[in-house]
């Protein structure tokens, strides 16, 4: 159950953001651009760990709404002037989240090993309809070529051509993200999927419907997984069909694992850590050759994480002060 | 649209059918059984097509490639199983995919350093080469019936051996009750490592065969993979026969969707999207409608 966050998280969380925020002070701009997707996969990966982690539905094709997100950002935006975020925000937001309904309502019926395959053909799905069709450039991918600005009237706010106002929109966006998440989990609507997550058949006897919790968790990860996808956009300005593939989806579910799920902090500590790896794996300094065949690296890394931490980072190392681990604690992540 | 057409398409859906049903039979016994779902299925498909294509220039014939090429393949079954699968049994289905996506990882880049990243083709054999004229102007591919037909023997040999031998019978056994052959007194390590080890040379035999129909690409080992599950879940996880039912009605929905479609091609739903592009979508609007209508598959069970 998610109480209170621990001390210890809150410090992690606040060295994560000091540390991403403050890039533009010492970093150029690459060091910004991995900072703002750093940020951006970790909301990612708490909306994944919101179906993952709390819910127990293990969804591998939730790029598809991350994707999704970026690609309507794209069609939205005019293509000589900037979407004003005012609108385009809850424009994307919004087809984001109805999409996630539509798959919701049929992936939501199914279970287990049915859930995971579905979640993925879905994804594949709307991964064909972008990449056979020319509504956005097809394989190519599209361009935002303006960024968006956020405006009131006439008067412009801030440009996310500046890439210090992106990052630091992003910061602002994962804190929000983080501190709703918590609250709906600590409400009562956040008590019933974590239940469902532990029996579902005992929460139907209960009275509950438990195919309507899950369809609003369903819908409300993919929303999220969305405000990812948009700011994502941002960073480049680039869309390609690449975004709604199984190996984004596979990637969210590393970062979620590598962290911990069940725990809010868990995956961006993951995110943070895995794109971190991955940057040191292109380091062609660090690792030779192997810098042109990284994915190697990744995916003996992606082993040895399953093998090796299986209660994630966060787990382990809040593990590591304590005598023998409840089994119950391991089960949820944190102290119920 | 012509009736000669439509008997090419139909022929061409069969076999497409059959050859996926090589691929998706692996992958539904070692869920079966194993109860571990490995998306690294499809990466020895990849495998087998470029033994074929290493094979092939090596010995001149695509029958001596597969004849080398089956036993590699199962001898990498045992590895990869002994190596890695065996820390799955009894993990969760999470944990599965995410080791195993990791192994997709490492074979695709290894596939990188050995055989390059370019496309490659490899002639069929000459005696397979011509087509058999259906109508004056139409002609069947020869290699594409041979294809078809090998596909077919071989999933008569794996019916053979799952309803009249011994190991078929446990491995029948194993798919309806795992715990209670363990208990009978079978040694469900040897046939966890024989399962796993025959569906991997049954998706490399998929590749070998196919090879010089395809072209050998990177990334044809996710493209297969995907649309394996989608026949799988079709059919019901862990079910032979429903995989076999599953992956004919993907052949045909591929190619004989694919052709209705192109007729529209004209059509434009929306700018930028005209009917024709919703060929690769039709088989997942299956696979949608066929859950909705039965969750758990055609022959699944529920879970």
């Amino acid at each position: 159950m998610v109480t209170i966050p621990r001390l210890s998280a809150l410090l992690v969380l606040a060295a994560i953001v000091l540390g991403l925020a403050l890039t533009p002070l010492f970093g150029e701009t690459y060091a910004i651009k991995v900072a703002t997707r750093m940020i951006v996969f970790a909301i990612f990966a708490m909306s994944l760990d919101l179906l993952l982690g709390y819910t127990g539905l293990v969804s591998f094709g939730h790029a598809a709404f991350f994707g999704l997100a970026a690609y309507s950002l794209q069609i939205y935006s005019p293509e000589y002037e900037a979407a004003n975020l005012l609108f385009a925000l809850p424009v994307v937001l919004g087809v984001t989240a109805l999409v996630g309904g539509l798959i919701g309502a049929l992936v939501v019926r199914t279970s287990g090993i049915y859930f995971i395959m579905v979640t993925l053909a879905f994804a594949q799905m709307l991964f064909y309809f972008f990449h056979d069709s020319q509504i956005a450039g097809g394989s190519d991918g599209a361009y935002i070529w303006v960024k968006p600005v956020l405006a009131i009237g006439e008067v412009q706010l801030f440009s996310f051509g500046s890439r210090e106002a992106l990052l630091w929109f992003a910061v602002g966006a994962m804190l929000t993200v983080y501190g709703l998440l918590l609250m709906l989990l600590r409400s009562p609507f956040g008590q019933v999927i974590q239940g469902i997550k532990v029996n579902e058949h005992r929460m139907r006897a209960l009275g509950y419907d438990t195919y309507r919790y899950k369809l609003v968790s369903f819908i409300i990860s993919a929303t999220v997984a969305g405000l990812a996808g948009f700011i994502y956009a941002c960073i480049d300005g680039y869309v390609s069909p690449e975004l709604l593939g199984w190996h984004e989806s596979g990637i969210g579910l590393v970062m979620v694992i590598l962290g911990g799920m069940g725990t809010l902090i868990g995956p961006i500590v993951g995110a943070v850590a895995f794109l971190g790896v991955e940057e040191l794996a292109k380091e062609r300094e660090l690792v030779g050759f192997m810098a042109d065949h990284f994915q190697i690296i990744i995916g003996a890394f992606v082993i040895a994480v399953v093998l090796g931490l299986k209660n994630g980072l966060v787990g382990t190392l809040a593990g590591a002060g304590r005598a023998e681990p409840d089994p119950l604690e391991t089960e949820e992540g944190e102290k119920p | 649209m012509d009736l000669t057409l439509l008997l090419i398409q139909t022929l061409n859906g069969v076999q497409y059918g059959l050859l996926l049903f090589l691929i998706a039979s692996g992958l539904t016994i070692v869920f079966g059984i194993m109860g571990v779902i490995n998306l690294a299925h499809g990466s020895f498909y990849m495998i087998g097509a470029y033994l074929a294509w290493s094979l092939t220039s090596w010995t001149g014939s695509i029958f001596w490639a597969v004849l080398l090429g089956a036993p590699l393949a199962a001898l990498l079954g045992l590895l990869v199983e002994r190596l890695f699968i065996v820390h799955l049994y009894h993990r969760d289905h999470l944990q599965q995919v995410l080791l195993t996506f990791g192994l997709i990882l490492i074979f695709n880049e290894m596939q990188s350093i050995i055989w390059g990243d370019d496309p490659h083709s490899i002639p069929k054999p000459e005696f397979l080469q011509g087509s058999i004229p259906l109508t004056e102007v139409q002609a069947y591919p020869a290699y594409n019936l041979f294809l078809a037909l090998v596909c077919l023997a071989l999933a008569g040999v794996m019916y053979w051996v799952v309803q009249k031998t011994r190991l078929g019978m446990r491995i029948r056994a194993g798919s309806s009750n795992p715990e209670m052959i363990q208990a009978l007194g079978i040694n469900t390590k040897v046939l966890f490592a024989t399962v796993f080890s025959i569906g991997v040379t049954m998706a490399a035999l998929a590749g070998l065969l196919a090879a010089p129909e395809r072209s050998i690409y990177p990334g044809i080992g996710e493209q297969v993979l995907i649309i394996s599950f989608v026949v799988v879940v079709i059919g019901g996880i862990g079910s032979i026969k429903g995989a076999f039912v599953g992956a004919l009605l993907i052949g045909l929905m591929d190619s004989l969707g694919a052709t209705i479609l192109r007729s529209f091609d004209d059509v434009e739903l929306m700018s930028g999207l005209s009917v024709d592009n919703l060929t690769s979508v039709t088989v997942y609007a299956l696979m949608a409608a066929i859950l909705l209508w039965r969750p758990a598959g055609l022959y699944g069970r529920a879970h």
